[in-house]
């Protein structure tokens, strides 16, 4: 056995002897994209797969809308259609077109979701980093002021502030982002707490390494799924937060958003004369996006951690379902791979298992 | 013990926080309450200088030809304590009543429906995600995905659907309103069966919508749980299924989820405020809006501090309960 760190490897064949054969070295790159893909969590492929949809619909929108949604047909004919092959999705009371209005609003409402989470997580990494690695007063202060922010509701403050600060989807996201950073910023110190005492950090600081440094080059990069995760969320709070003000009437109602749909159908009695083709489209497009960012923190959280990612595959040995820790995992692949090359003999403890077959494995019954 | 009184102390200066931003809100915004009670009741034309300067006493604000003079910040704010401290919030400029009394009208619905629908869609999402997490690849487990498109719905939109759909389509419930015109608020049945058939409603879009969160985040606690060795080893020692499920690992599970509940809960009740004015429900979220139309400063005032105040008060018991629950928070206190 060579010892690395005393004895490096002088000459090529002990460099030679080292070395392993990656996996990744065997296969071509298409292979290993497509294993890279059936090994993502299916949550997380729907919930991008979802994301990806409706932006590039909000990027394209504008450009495909077939009617300027702004052109208000004044005769009543054109008012209140229900959808058609001119207007596929009808049109609202004031004539304007429906599918127009949805291909154009999504962007803005999209967008000051993702204008709100870029600002609030950026805040809340700085704070999080910062309150996490230095700790002392500074930390005591920060945190007791994140505390006091998540549990002070903040749906009457946004309604109180933005019903005052007047103002366009922009100072919205400003006033959201407010709000919006201390979930990220305690999430994020914590776990800097606990990266802090860890032996890497004494290693870097050892070698001389500045705070800074450390922080954003051996800290940062060993946070990503957890600000991944709370821009995820902030984005989810914006918009919920963002179309529920704009339901009330709060904030610029009169620009082309989906929360600005909503707020006008239900002004305009749609739930009751029940126009469907109004308020369904800005409200499922609103709570599938929303779906699909629940989706992708979901898949997150199972390429984290393997636990949740091995109980979508289900191993059954018998009726018992097979924890990924069960001291006995090799009887499950032996009885995989017996199925590839037909039944050769039963097990014993299959045997067993057999016996109980016609009895339902329940919960409450003995497994 | 130790624990509860420090956590006590993090909620008098978080209800301290919450007091003194209830004081500075109103100080930023333009316009001054006098006016607003003007503006509103219209009557400003007939009132002689000295009425006027009642109302303004009445408000607890100052008018310069009253001969009133602006007293310090921190007088103002040593007022506004001494008030508080007397349970007076001022004069409701819309509704002409006390702002306590508008409060102490309303608060009861929202507190009644938000306190019911939160814990029934805490224990039915946590019950939901046992067994998923137990069953992990079953039919309970496959469908908590479909399950996160009522985490992604705004409440209000929630709402309007099931309004849709059950009153408007099938006239099968109430549609709005918190009890029905005929019966007389007060401790008797026709009134109690009424408002029940009224917060049906209400109370599954918030069920509906905050349960999935529930689900998930114990499901996925469980699993790492049960794969823990405590529980692989009262398995083999042969105790019955409902044993180690109940007793080992979801007593442990649940842990998070009780500890998530202070997030849970302000998402709640800014889900509801908003719902309220879906359903005409006559709560605390109704008048919340109605004070911010009608720029009613001391009713938004006193609501925005009772809804905090609530809130942290909610916390508190969740935070006792979690001490009852998690015995290491006591020994770690003790330490």
């Amino acid at each position: 056995m060579i010892n690395t760190l005393t004895d490096p490897p002088a000459d090529s064949t002990a460099a030679n002897a080292l070395k392993v054969d990656l996996p990744s070295a065997k296969y071509s790159i298409f292979k290993r994209i497509w294993a890279t893909y059936k090994n993502t969590p299916f949550k997380f492929k729907l919930g991008l797969a979802i994301i990806v949809f409706f932006v590039l619909l909000s990027v394209i929108g504008p450009f495909v809308a077939p009617y300027n949604p702004n052109a208000n047909i004044t005769s009543s004919a054109g008012v209140n259609l229900a959808p058609s092959a001119t207007h596929l999705l009808g049109t609202d009371s004031t004539g304007e077109d429906v599918l127009s209005q949805v291909l154009i609003g999504t962007g803005p409402t999209i967008l000051l979701g993702l204008i709100t989470g870029v600002i609030a997580t950026s805040f809340s990494v700085i704070v999080g980093l910062l309150a996490g690695y230095y700790g002392g007063i500074a930390d005591e202060i920060i945190s007791l002021f994140t505390n006091v922010f998540l549990v002070i509701p903040a749906l009457p403050l946004l309604i109180v502030l933005v019903a005052f600060i007047q103002g366009g989807n922009i100072t919205m996201a400003l006033v959201l982002s407010v709000l919006g950073w201390p979930w990220g910023a305690r999430v994020i110190r914590a776990q800097t707490m606990s990266l802090r005492n860890q032996d890497f950090v004494a290693a870097a600081k050892e070698t001389g390494e500045s705070s800074l440094r450390i922080m954003l080059v051996e800290i940062l990069p060993k946070l990503v799924s957890i600000i991944a995760s709370s821009f995820i969320f902030t984005v989810l709070y914006a918009i919920a937060a963002s179309v529920g003000l704009m339901y009330l009437g709060l904030g610029d109602v009169n620009s082309i958003t989906l929360g600005g749909m909503l707020f006008n159908a239900s002004n305009q009695s749609a739930f009751i004369l029940n126009e469907y083709w109004w308020y369904l489209p800005p409200g499922l497009i609103i709570a599938v996006f929303g779906m699909g960012l629940v989706l992708l923190n979901y898949g997150l959280d199972e390429i984290g951690n393997p636990r949740l990612r091995d109980a979508s595959k289900r191993q059954k040995i018998g009726k018992r379902n097979i924890r990924p820790s069960d001291p006995t995992p090799v009887l499950a692949l032996l009885n995989r791979q017996v199925g590839l090359f037909g039944r050769i003999s039963k097990l014993p403890f299959e045997e067993e298992a057999g016996k109980n077959k016609s009895k339902k494995h329940s919960l409450y019954g003995r497994a | 013990m130790r624990f509860i009184l420090r956590r006590l102390w993090f909620y008098v200066v978080a209800a301290f926080v919450a007091i003194t931003i209830n004081f500075i809100i109103p100080r930023l915004m333009p316009g001054n309450p006098l006016e607003a009670y003007l503006g509103k009741n219209q009557g400003s034309a007939v009132l002689t200088h000295s009425a006027l300067c009642a109302i303004a006493e009445q408000l607890n604000t100052t008018y310069q030809h009253c001969g009133h003079k602006q007293p310090g910040i921190f007088v103002q704010y040593w007022d506004y304590l001494v008030n508080l401290a007397h349970l007076n919030l001022g004069v409701s400029a819309t509704y002409d009543t006390t702002v306590a009394h508008e409060i102490a009208l309303t608060l009861p619905w929202t507190a009644a429906l938000v306190g019911f629908s939160t814990i029934l869609a805490f224990a039915l999402g946590t019950l939901i995600g046992i067994v998923a997490a137990w069953r992990r690849g079953g039919a309970t487990d496959g469908s908590l995905p479909a399950l996160s498109f009522f985490q992604g719905i705004p409440y209000f939109f929630l709402a309007l659907l099931l309004q849709e759909i059950f009153t408007v389509h099938w006239h099968f419930l109430p549609s709005t309103g918190g009890d029905s015109t005929s019966v007389v608020v007060g401790m008797n049945w026709p009134f109690i069966a009424s408002a029940l058939e009224h917060s049906i409603l209400p109370a599954a879009t918030l069920v509906l919508a905050s349960m999935a969160g529930w689900s998930v985040g114990m499901r996925n606690v469980m699993l790492t749980t049960i794969s823990e060795e405590y529980v692989l080893a009262a398995q083999a020692k042969g105790l019955s299924t409902r044993r180690v499920v109940w007793t080992y690992a979801a007593r442990n599970a649940i842990l998070p989820n009780i500890a998530g509940f202070a997030n849970a809960l302000g998402l709640a009740v800014s889900g509801v405020l908003i719902m309220e004015l879906v359903f005409s429900y006559p709560g605390i979220g109704n008048t919340l809006y109605q004070a911010v139309t009608g720029e009613d400063y001391p009713l938004l005032q006193g609501i925005f501090l009772v809804i905090s105040l609530s809130v942290l008060a909610a916390n508190f018991i969740a935070d006792g309960v979690y001490v009852i629950l998690d015995p290491r928070t006591r020994r770690r206190a003790a330490d």
